[in-house]
């Protein structure tokens, strides 16, 4: 596969992912802004204002008009986009629904960033975990370079499943952080793109069609149940995206896991997002300094969920730490932790696991948090019965 | 564009309407006032509907009561919507997706529910960016859809299940908030209040509305049968005497000018219009109530017709 030319930029995430936006100059984009993602909306308006793409960008007044002007939008044939972060993703939950059940590709940049109260800017993932059921395809980066490739594939994932997609960044760590990363020229992003071919379309006003009626007893299952499928079928469309993508750029995308030093490892840790760098520092010091059989697995979609993957790779682990940037307040820590094992549970080869809480609201993720999860894990290893499912790390308890 | 259905004949054959069939209750007046607003024009139309009465009874899968383009997103967001849809008509357009002689109009249709309460932001959002679209309020005063609970739209001394006439409250006890003074506010292209009982008053509305460069409104009286209480057969005399009571006046704002459509010649008293409905069985007999609601529509007619005076209407 020839690689396309590249140009090298130091960039912010959110400024990565505004440029990935104009390159890929939707048709429209309905955004509200907010902080850690404000940004992406304010170089996004930049780029319209310079004639730099010819989008029709709607200022809504709320990130529920933002998320209910997308949905116009994507029915009626437009590519769309759009951008929030934490308390603007859970005012748009109620349409985020609606977007994926009436099949609508919006691609969404979101910025995690923590739910109130308290009120806090910073990183944690509950944003997003909290509409992990709604539908989307949801893909996580680790760093500014992922966050402008997911933008551009994630459009391409969207319209290949007919499905909403959101890419998210960690607050701040990646929105804010400053990288060298190399990016596509705006042709070639464009050409990969290509047009949308909707399944419908409401300005199509010599066909009409009714979109969003009421769907009672007699149908509503077996409409809910297609959606379900399309979230079964989406694997393979992302599969093909990620493909596609390699095959014009030349450039290889993790697709949903980036296994880590995972051969033959006795220990391995599930992390997503930009955590996973220092994770993947602290297997490195394990494994060749001490000669610990220690691995890292990065989830990176986690919509819809990879099992069989995982448990290709993690079948054979003996502790498995799954590390969660939210928690799910159900006295068992964090939804990746959860599904997990439930994925795992499935198999008879299966790991023991523990559920570790980390870095919520912002709170620093240094090597150390690592470093005790591994020293938890050879304690469970030991013999030893934790009281609790969960183990919170990094906090004052 | 030519427009359509100038006379009533006109009017009887036109096939833009509502499909038969639709569950909306005997009496109802929306599907007249949907019929009016579709015969009112020939362009071709999208229309977003936000959750209520009119998207539960003409849309129940597998059929539609629709001939145009609908889409139903949620309650408080049917303006939210069209303006992605138009905002997409207008990229795809610039962008030679769709051909540029190709006009479509936009048309939102709500309750006062999703009107007058949870949906006014995502409106008044919409009218400040300029969105060319037409909102269309039927103005049933109340959430009946769920059961006729009051909404910001229901008249004082009004009595609903959240509102109810008992031994010591009479009803509702505030009055209904002004909402196409709230939507003149935005300076909207064009706004309107209109009764289906004037219907060819209503068509020429709709009709300017949609000639009008930018976002229109028009807030149309539709009477609720179950929810005022009053026999079915009844629904267009009560839009007619709510007019000719001036409890509803016909006017209409356009270019920062107030032009009132209809003055009575001799108004009758409000009392004409609140008799037939049982929502205010409770105050018939209580002459003060019904003074208090006499002296408030004077008040607000009054009010118009300085409006009027001092601002005329300029097309």
């Amino acid at each position: 596969m020839a690689k396309r030319k590249t140009t090298r930029m130091a960039l912010t995430g959110n400024e990565a992912m505004a440029f990935a936006m104009k390159q890929i100059n939707p048709d429209v984009v309905a955004a509200y802004p907010i902080t850690p993602a404000t940004q992406i909306v304010e170089l996004f308006s930049k780029y319209v204002a310079d004639g730099e793409v010819d989008t029709e960008f709607v200022p809504v007044e709320s990130e529920h008009s933002a998320m209910s002007a997308c949905v116009g939008a994507s029915a009626a044939g437009a590519r769309v986009m759009t951008g929030t972060a934490s308390q603007g993703l859970a005012l748009m939950h109620e349409i985020l629904y609606i977007a994926s059940a009436l099949r609508l590709p919006i691609t969404m940049c979101v910025v995690n960033r923590t739910l109130s109260a308290p009120i806090n800017i910073h990183c944690d993932h509950s944003d997003t975990m909290g509409s992990r059921d709604a539908g989307w395809i949801q893909i996580y980066t680790e760093n500014v370079q992922e966050a402008y490739a997911s933008t551009i594939v994630g459009v391409r994932t969207a319209e290949k499943a007919n499905l909403p997609v959101m890419v998210t960044t960690d607050g701040f760590v990646l929105s804010h952080g400053m990288e060298s990363l190399d990016v596509f020229d705006d042709e070639d992003v464009r050409e990969f793109l290509g047009q949308r071919k909707p399944l419908y379309n409401v300005l199509d006003v010599d066909n009409p069609i009714t979109v969003g009626p009421l769907d009672l007893q007699d149908y509503f299952f077996e409409h809910k149940r297609g959606q379900i499928e399309a979230m079964f079928e989406a694997k393979k469309h992302i599969y093909d995206a990620h493909r596609e993508f390699a095959e014009f750029f030349g450039v290889e995308l993790p697709v949903f896991m980036e296994p880590y030093r995972l051969d033959d490892a006795e220990y391995a840790i599930v992390v997503l997002g930009s955590s996973a760098g220092t994770g993947k520092e602290v297997v490195d010091d394990l494994r060749d300094e001490k000669g610990m059989k220690v691995g890292l697995l990065r989830l990176r979609i986690f919509r819809p969920f990879p099992y069989e993957e995982l448990q290709q790779v993690l079948g054979k682990v003996k502790y498995l730490a799954v590390m969660d940037r939210a928690d799910s307040l159900n006295t068992m820590g964090g939804p990746v932790a959860t599904e997990i094992a439930r994925a795992l549970y499935h198999f008879s080869e299966r790991p023991i696991i523990h559920s570790f809480v980390y870095g919520l609201g912002g709170r620093d993720v240094p090597p150390e948090n690592f470093y005790e999860v591994i020293e938890k894990m050879q304690w469970i290893a030991a013999g030893n019965t934790p009281d609790r499912m969960v183990t919170y790390v990094g906090v004052r308890e | 564009m030519a427009q359509k259905a100038k006379t009533l004949r006109d009017l009887a054959r036109m096939k833009r309407a509502l499909a038969p069939g639709h569950r909306a209750c005997a009496g109802c007046p929306f599907p007249v006032i949907v019929k009016l607003v579709m015969s009112a024009t020939d362009y071709p139309l999208v229309v977003a509907n936000a959750t209520g009465c009119m998207e539960v009874t003409t849309t129940i899968f597998p059929y539609t009561a629709w001939p145009v383009n609908w889409i139903h997103n949620a309650f408080e967001n049917a303006a939210a919507t069209i303006s992605g849809v138009e905002a997409a008509y207008k990229a795809l357009k610039r962008k030679g997706k769709i051909p540029a002689d190709k006009e479509i109009k936009f048309v939102a249709f709500g309750g006062d529910g999703g009107t007058y309460d949870i949906g006014l932001q995502a409106l008044s959002g919409a009218l400040e960016r300029g969105h060319n679209f037409l909102y269309i309020l039927y103005n049933n005063e109340g959430y009946m859809n769920t059961g006729i609970q009051r909404s910001s739209a229901t008249p004082k001394y009004a009595s609903t299940t959240t509102s109810p006439a008992g031994k010591v409250i009479p009803g509702k006890l505030q009055w209904r908030k002004e909402i196409t003074d709230i939507i003149i506010a935005h300076n909207p292209a064009y706004a309107a209040q209109a009764s289906p009982a004037f219907w060819s008053d209503l068509i020429r509305k709709v009709q300017k509305a949609l000639e009008a460069d930018g976002p229109s409104f028009i807030n149309v009286i539709s009477p609720c049968q179950p929810g005022w209480n009053y026999p079915p057969d009844l629904s267009i005399d009560l839009t007619k005497l709510a007019v000719e009571t001036k409890y509803w006046p016909l006017y209409e704002y356009k270019n920062g000018g107030w032009k009132v459509n209809y003055k009575p010649r001799k108004p009758l008293p409000v009392i004409e219009f609140l008799k037939p409905q049982r929502r205010y069985k409770h105050i018939l007999n209580r002459p003060e109530l019904i003074e208090e609601i006499q002296q408030e529509v004077e008040k607000r007619w009054e009010r118009l017709l300085k409006l009027e005076e001092a601002f005329p209407l300029k097309e």
